[in-house]
């Protein structure tokens, strides 16, 4: 076989590839999409779901799962940048640094119902709070740090050495180089991690079983003193998110309309997706342009 | 640093030694070097002269597993042994790299991030050292219309003298240039080598070159180097026409290197 046939049976093949993985996603998207949108309406989106009548709607698990991720990214995020400069410009290579990038892979591997298992442990029974919305939010961040951790590391790393001399040969302290420098160029691949990190919160059920519960209380929503128990901005309340709750109502849901609401649901939840996406890097590209004077 | 004003030498380098790990880079090096003057470091690929220059900043540090000994006296103080203040030291000896590295901001933030950091807060005075930084560098006719361009539009040789705007900014007195012209065309490079000989007027200069021509056009003292170490160190024309080490004259009518 000469390399000519070879070029042109790689280029096939690479392309097969290739409307393999989009025609699955068309298919995946389009299955969710027609069989979930019929049943969203506004009622569906701003009606408190039911646990045993039809015509239920997903309000709190809509905003428990962006406010669960809010909170999760507000700990993650600065954790797991400090983590990733601290690997890529502060740690000395030699064996600790080897055994704290194990651990970062080891903990990046964990499944989310072992961690869920350890929420439960650490931020439900030892801390006494019970299900809250904060256990939930720290056992996503122990599943979401080390991904972080990782990306920044490697977004630090790739920033070209050449642009770190240039702000030490001026006379500029390490951390002001990091801080404006090194930081600033890292910045596109570090919000990407980060958009990557949230799409996993949004999608988690396993971790926040135990951590956040099966239920929400009753909420009002015009209350916005986060001390009280029912403001939907209370930390220290039980929360069912979307993920969790298609699962809930497929597993043991008592509704007769449990196909509908979790179609509706999982059709809310990849557009709540898809749309977070798009916003977070049209807001980071805005950013980016910003500092480097690029219009 | 008041003692530096008194003698003419800004650097005087005595028996130093450097290795990185267990490769003896530069073997007992002395090297006075004259305020207001420019001094061209010569000499083949791996003799040891960005080892050199890298070390009168101290940027040598960011290199792992190195060892020096000796001394390098900078304005009567010795950096290698006494607490030396790095951010200070480099406020007063400046550098310029191989290749120009604009960080990617526009052509003014690239020149006010110096002295912004080390304390320049007002506006006016920014403004100033900025016009000032590309006046020195004859840069401010091609860009003043467009401080605000991010600065990775502009042309490599652009780019090499926006670098050295940027290290004048923090008003040094040395200025290192490690090949500032390896990367550049040739009439960018004459541009920088014009801007070389305006500039000694005010400052003291180290060039490293791997281009003969350049030294000789630019420098008042030329030193080679070989193998990690002074070969010769003398005036440029001496050096040029009446070389007294016989390697020195073997290295530039080109019979090696």
């Amino acid at each position: 076989m000469n390399s000519k046939t070879a070029d042109r049976i790689a280029t096939g093949v690479f392309i097969t590839i290739a409307i393999i993985i989009i025609s699955i996603l068309v298919g995946l998207f389009y299955y969710i999409l027609v069989n979930g949108l019929k049943h969203v309406s506004l009622d569906f989106l701003t009606s408190p779901s039911s646990n045993v009548r039809a015509g239920g709607g997903i309000r709190d698990q809509l905003f428990n799962s962006f406010y669960i991720l809010l909170l999760t990214m507000l700990i993650a995020v600065p954790l797991g940048i400090g983590g990733g400069i601290y690997m890529a410009e502060y740690a000395k290579p030699g064996k600790v640094t080897d055994i704290i990038r194990s651990c970062i892979e080891v903990l990046a591997s964990l499944p989310s119902i072992v961690i869920g298992m350890f929420g439960l442990l650490m931020f439900v029974n030892l801390t006494g709070w019970g299900y809250t919305i904060l256990g939930g939010a720290l056992a996503l961040t122990v599943f979401n740090l080390p991904v972080i951790v990782r990306v920044s590391e490697d977004a630090i790393r790739s920033v070209p050495r050449d642009l770190k001399e240039a702000s030490l040969a001026l006379g500029i302290t390490r951390w002001h180089t990091i801080k404006t420098v090194i930081l600033p160029s890292a910045f596109p691949s570090i919000l990407t991690g980060a958009i990557l990190a949230s799409g996993r919160v949004f999608g988690e059920a396993a971790a926040l079983l135990f951590t956040a519960g099966l239920s929400t209380p009753r909420l009002d929503y015009a209350n916005w003193n986060p001390f009280s128990d029912t403001s939907p901005l209370n930390i220290f309340r039980p929360a069912e998110t979307l993920a969790v709750h298609i699962w809930s109502v497929n597993t043991q849901g008592l509704i007769p309309d449990v196909e509908e609401v979790s179609n509706g649901a999982a059709a809310v939840l990849v557009l709540s997706v898809l749309i977070f996406n798009l916003l977070a890097r049209w807001i980071g590209s805005m950013i980016h342009k910003k500092i480097t004077a690029t219009k | 640093m008041s003692i530096g004003t008194l003698t003419r030498e800004v650097f005087d380098i005595k028996d130093l030694n450097l290795w990185y790990g267990e490769h003896h880079a530069l073997k007992s090096i002395n090297f006075p070097i004259n305020k207001k003057e420019v001094t061209a470091i010569i000499g083949p690929s791996g003799c040891g002269k960005s080892t050199f220059i890298k070390t009168l900043n101290l940027m040598i540090n960011m290199v792992p597993n190195v060892k020096m000994t000796g001394e390098i006296n900078f304005n009567g103080q010795n950096v290698l042994n006494e607490k030396i203040d790095l951010v200070d030291l480099r406020k007063h000896v400046g550098m310029v790299f191989q290749k120009g590295n604009p960080f990617p901001q526009s052509i003014y933030d690239n020149i006010a991030y110096g002295p912004r950091i080390h304390g320049v807060k007002r506006k006016k005075d920014l403004d100033e050292i900025v016009t000032k930084s590309l006046m020195d560098v004859a840069l401010w006719d091609e860009v003043k219309d467009r401080l605000h361009a991010p600065a990775l539009g502009l042309s490599g040789g652009q780019q090499q003298r926006l670098c050295i705007a940027r290290a004048l900014a923090t008003k040094p007195d040395v200025l290192l240039m490690d090949e500032p012209t390896s990367a550049l065309d040739p009439i960018s490079t004459l541009k920088i080598e014009e801007l070389i000989l305006e500039l000694k007027e005010k400052y003291t200069i180290v060039i490293v070159t791997h281009n003969m021509q350049q030294a000789s056009r630019v420098s008042d003292k030329t030193a080679f180097f070989l193998m990690g170490e002074l070969i010769e160190l003398d005036s440029t024309s001496t050096i040029f026409s009446n070389p007294k080490d016989s390697r020195t004259e073997g290295y530039i009518t080109g019979r090696f290197g």
